[in-house]
């Protein structure tokens, strides 16, 4: 079977909406009935995060919803569990995205293999560097159809890039501007040159936005630059906000995607 | 016997410990370390401009001390390498002062660092002031609390200091923001990260600077005893950098024994443990593949200790692999056993050591000492910073 990532790229160009959320967060349980309603609502991809106790790369809202999720009990065994059946019922492509010491504890070779049980398309794990999973993981990823997503950001050197997209089969995920997640941005201060010269390597992947989209402003202006964005903090604030998660995920993807 | 090597290759790794497990976000720093630090701490300039701070600012070289009335105590002899009268009060210094040099050349204007007991966020101050740059040091919200005094020294040497929140309150907290900062300030900024931790090269880098400790002991040895090499060496071990810079020009000499002294905290059998090596397994925190406590599903636990400097869940990649091949040999002490031994350090020789290194004196009470060993205990730092803990402990 296609790996559901490259299907999606294949059928949709632009404007692609990515959601992350922190499986355990704001309840232990709440992960099946969060990716029924994203994709409900019309998003295009899920991120589901693995909390992990110290995430270097992330905000305050991440650390806090990560630090939630693990209170209430939420670890790689049980994730699985919940989304043992999801394929029965969820079709969009699902990545799960977290660091490495988890995964590593679990055993990469069978988190691998679980992954593809599950009918989980991608992983992102931003502190496996890419020379370490070149020289010790990626026969893992291959054996399973398993993506391993790659970042770039504006430091990132052009034959950095040209390397990383060689090694990249779903998409490229370029970190909007030198910082953690969740760091609320303005549209006038996001990086142009840094996104135009991405653009103007025409790299061979499809290339998402993330860290600091927040908002349809923000999804709209990296929409022009890129096939899509992924929104992460402005969703965990969204759903800590409503009681009602149904009602809470509605509303947001409301505001993100334009009205047809 | 085969021989093993312990210095770090080229990818970063001591065997099978190291490494760079960075985020993209930190490559172009990293990278620029990686490829340059070498070359310049190699600079014949560079080596005049530390060796000159070194003497002249630092105060080193640090006396090697023949500690008679303990050494009776114990029925064996022992010297003590008084780091603890560094300026700042501290090995810490040594590091801080390369590093320093060594950001100067690379173009920054901005220093981060974070901090436990303070030593090394006073130390970081200090060098920023000797060289007019912006210091901001992170310090866990509960080591605010216990090591006050530093907290105030570092405000007076003009850095920002800020209380981390998240967490345990504790040193991985404050590093795990320090790591977050530079990754927002990836052009102006270096992170002078104070142990032999965190991605490559800084465990190598920071070895090196730390190194000076035992070329040191070396050469004042041999004034004193008529040989190099004593029957060990002693040190307190929690990133592990005055242990790395005690053991470093020893690491090929097996017949001198090497002893790391970890936090036991409350005992090693008890949660309330900062005994990584004992307790812990291998893991990847802080950018590096080392060592860690941890939980079964990967998820760092709290660390506890008496000491902020040693209450640290991780330890340098160096020294998992000095463990694993057996080369050192590490070792615990408790709150209480060291508590006692600064005391008894105190009343014999009159010199107050820090809490951290207390644990390193502690270690004498379990070790079999004879009668004609040469013991070498790295007294890391002096106990200034600790008064109120020991006032509280003792009741004075
Ligand atoms: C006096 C003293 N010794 C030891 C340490 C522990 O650090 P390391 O294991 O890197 O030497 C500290 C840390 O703050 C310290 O202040």
């Amino acid at each position: 079977m296609k790996n559901r990532i490259n299907h999606l790229f294949e059928t949709k160009k632009n404007n692609i909406l990515s959601v992350y959320f922190t499986a355990g967060f704001p309840n232990l349980n709440d992960t099946v009935e969060i990716i029924q309603q994203l994709e409900k609502n019309g998003v295009d991809l899920i991120e589901i995060g693995m909390p992990f106790s110290d995430p270097t790369a992330d905000g305050p809202t991440i650390q806090h919803s990560s630090e939630v999720a693990l209170r209430n009990g939420m670890s790689l065994n049980l994730l699985f569990q919940q989304v043992k059946e999801i394929r029965k019922f969820v079709h969009i492509p699902l990545i799960l995205m977290g660091y490495f010491n988890p995964v590593m504890q679990y055993g990469l070779e069978k988190f691998c293999a679980t992954c593809k049980e599950t009918g989980i398309d991608g992983v992102i794990l931003p502190d496996l560097p890419l020379e370490e999973y070149e020289e010790h993981f990626k026969k893992f990823f291959l054996m399973n159809h398993l993506h391993n997503i790659l970042l770039i950001t504006p430091q990132t050197p052009d034959d950095r890039i040209r390397k990383i997209d060689d090694a990249s089969e779903g998409f490229i995920y370029a970190v909007s501007s030198s910082s953690t997640t969740g760091e609320g941005k303005k549209v006038e201060d996001f990086n142009r040159e840094y996104f135009e010269r991405i653009q103007r390597m025409k790299p061979k992947n499809p290339v998402l936005i993330g860290f600091g989209i927040s908002d349809r402003e923000t999804f709209l202006n990296a929409c022009n630059f890129a096939n899509g964005a992924i929104l992460g903090s402005a969703f965990i604030k969204a759903v800590q906000q409503k009681k009602i998660l149904k009602v809470a995920i509605r509303d947001f993807v409301k505001s993100i995607i334009p009205p047809q | 016997m085969q021989k093993i090597n312990y210095q770090v290759n080229e990818k970063g790794y001591y065997g099978e410990f190291g490494g760079a497990w960075i985020p993209e976000m930190m490559f172009a720093n990293i990278d620029e370390l990686r490829r340059r630090y070498l070359e310049i701490i190699q600079l014949p300039e560079f080596i005049k401009e530390l060796d000159q701070l070194f003497q002249d600012y630092v105060g080193r070289p640090s006396p090697l001390y023949y500690a008679s009335r303990l050494s009776e105590y114990y029925g064996t002899s022992i010297f003590l390498k008084r780091e603890d009268l560094n300026h700042t009060g501290s090995h810490k210094l040594n590091n801080t002062v390369g590093q320093i040099l060594l950001a100067q050349r690379l173009g920054k204007t901005r220093i981060i660092a974070e901090t436990g007991a303070g030593q090394h966020g006073v130390a970081t101050a200090t060098v920023c002031a000797l060289k007019g740059m912006k210091c901001v040091v992170y310090m866990g919200a509960l080591d605010v609390q216990r090591q006050a005094p530093n907290v105030k020294k570092m405000k007076m040497l003009g850095a920002e200091v800020v209380s981390v929140q998240s967490g345990n309150k504790t040193l991985k907290d404050a590093t795990n923001e320090a790591m977050r900062d530079w990754i927002k300030n990836p052009e102006d900024t270096h992170y002078i990260i104070g142990s032999v931790v965190g991605p490559h090269p800084f465990p190598d880098m920071v070895a090196r600077f730390q190194s000076v400790i035992s070329r040191e002991i070396k050469a004042q040895l041999l004034g004193k005893t008529g040989s190099e090499f004593p029957t060990r060496i002693i040190a307190c071990v929690g990133g592990g950098s005055n242990a790395a810079g005690a053991f470093y020009h020893y690491l090929n000499h097996n017949q001198v024994e090497l002893i790391g002294v970890e936090a036991g905290g409350k005992g090693v059998d008890t949660k309330d443990t900062a005994a990584t090596l004992l307790v812990g397994s291998p893991g990847v925190l802080h950018a590096s593949r080392t060592m860690l406590m941890q939980n079964r599903d990967g998820q760092i636990t709290e660390p506890y200790s008496i000491s902020a400097g040693l209450d640290y869940p991780g330890i340098g990649p160096l020294h998992s692999h000095l463990h694993k091949t057996k080369r050192a040999k590490y070792i615990a002490t408790t709150d209480e056993e060291v508590l006692k031994a600064a005391l008894l350090l105190t009343r014999k020789e009159g010199i107050i050591p820090a809490l951290e290194s207390a644990h390193a004196l502690a270690a004498l009470e379990k070790l079999k000492l004879n009668e004609n060993d040469v013991n070498v205990i790295n007294l890391s730092g002096s106990g200034n910073k600790d008064m109120e803990t020991y006032l509280n402990a003792f009741n004075f």
